[in-house]
């Protein structure tokens, strides 16, 4: 394959960047989850 | 929760504030990101192994072609992801509504990221093919200013102490840059560039081999999800937040008011 180090270059930037802001924003959500479930009234009453 | 009223029709807006409340948004988010992660992990992962161990390399351009099977998506999603942006922020100086505020605000860094792959992996492209790692073309160009646009947003919306006003003055800077959008499209028609016309148009047959199409078409929806999924993850996130904070907030006044009163 011609041009390896630019093709696994490219790559890398091309998977890492959408893996790392999901993984940022999954584990956000889940902390904003579970510091809404500990406050919320509404949610311990099982409202929500 | 937002007491702001409805600037535009009152018919257009209730539909609007009824199909996307925030309590609405969770609801029907959580159940929709899955089918948004898994067949975009699916399908890119299929598409990226097929674009590059079984789909040939092109004659001129040798393996370096390969690039293209991410480079392209970033960029349709670079484009897209801002006309995102322009959407959100026109629902939001319209219609008022604190969703599209809180979705214009995570699009910003996920568009901005988008955007800075599609020109790190269009650098990486250019410099075997064209021996340059960077020249002022006018595609580049636009797209470099696409990025720019996106910083600025993330700035703009950052930089008041009252939120609002944060939102508005990003809302009109999104909205001022969309005229950035058909530059990037046309930039290759307009004016003799170094980078090549588009090979896939919605009027004519594509350009490309039928055998690099299907994995780049693949890819690209595949990204699109992902694309998404990260944007939707992202305003969950910022509308849970957003009523913590609230409840926060109401606790803290009626512990002071019970303060007062004793």
């Amino acid at each position: 394959m011609t041009h390896l180090p630019f093709i696994v270059a490219a790559y890398v930037i091309a998977l890492g960047t959408p893996i790392i802001l999901a993984t940022d924003a999954v584990f956000r959500a889940r902390r904003a989850q579970r510091r809404l479930d500990a406050i919320d009234p509404r949610r311990n009453r099982g409202e929500a | 929760m937002d007491t702001r009223s409805s600037a535009a029709s009152p018919r257009s807006g209730h539909v609007l504030h009824r199909f996307a409340n925030p309590g609405q948004f969770l609801r029907l988010s959580g159940r929709v990101l899955p089918w948004l992660y898994w067949p975009g992990i699916l399908l890119t992962a299929g598409a990226l192994i097929w674009g590059v161990f079984f789909a040939p390399s092109d004659w001129q351009q040798g393996d370096t072609v390969r690039i293209m099977y991410v480079h392209v998506p970033f960029a349709w999603l670079a484009s897209a992801g801002y006309f995102s942006l322009a959407v959100c922020s026109f629902i939001s100086l319209v219609w008022r509504h604190p969703l599209a505020d809180l979705a214009a605000v995570e699009l910003g860094p996920v568009g901005a990221a988008f955007t800075a792959v599609c020109l790190a992996t269009g650098s990486l492209w250019g410099k075997p093919t064209w021996g340059a790692w960077w020249v002022w073309d006018a595609r580049l160009t636009s797209v470099f200013v696409l990025l720019l646009l996106y910083l600025g947003h993330i700035a703009l919306v950052r930089a008041f102490d009252d939120p609002t006003r944060g939102y508005r003055a990003g809302a009109i800077l999104a909205l001022v840059g969309v005229i950035n959008l058909p530059i990037i499209k046309f930039s290759v028609d307009w004016w003799n560039t170094l980078h090549q016309p588009a090979s896939i148009g919605l009027t004519g047959a594509p350009t490309i081999a039928p055998s690099m199409l299907w994995p780049l078409l693949f890819s690209a929806i595949g990204f699109t999800l992902l694309f998404a999924a990260i944007v939707v993850t992202r305003t969950r996130a910022a509308v849970m937040e957003r009523r913590i904070r609230g409840l926060l907030m109401a606790k803290a006044s009626s512990a002071s008011e019970q303060e007062a009163l004793s």
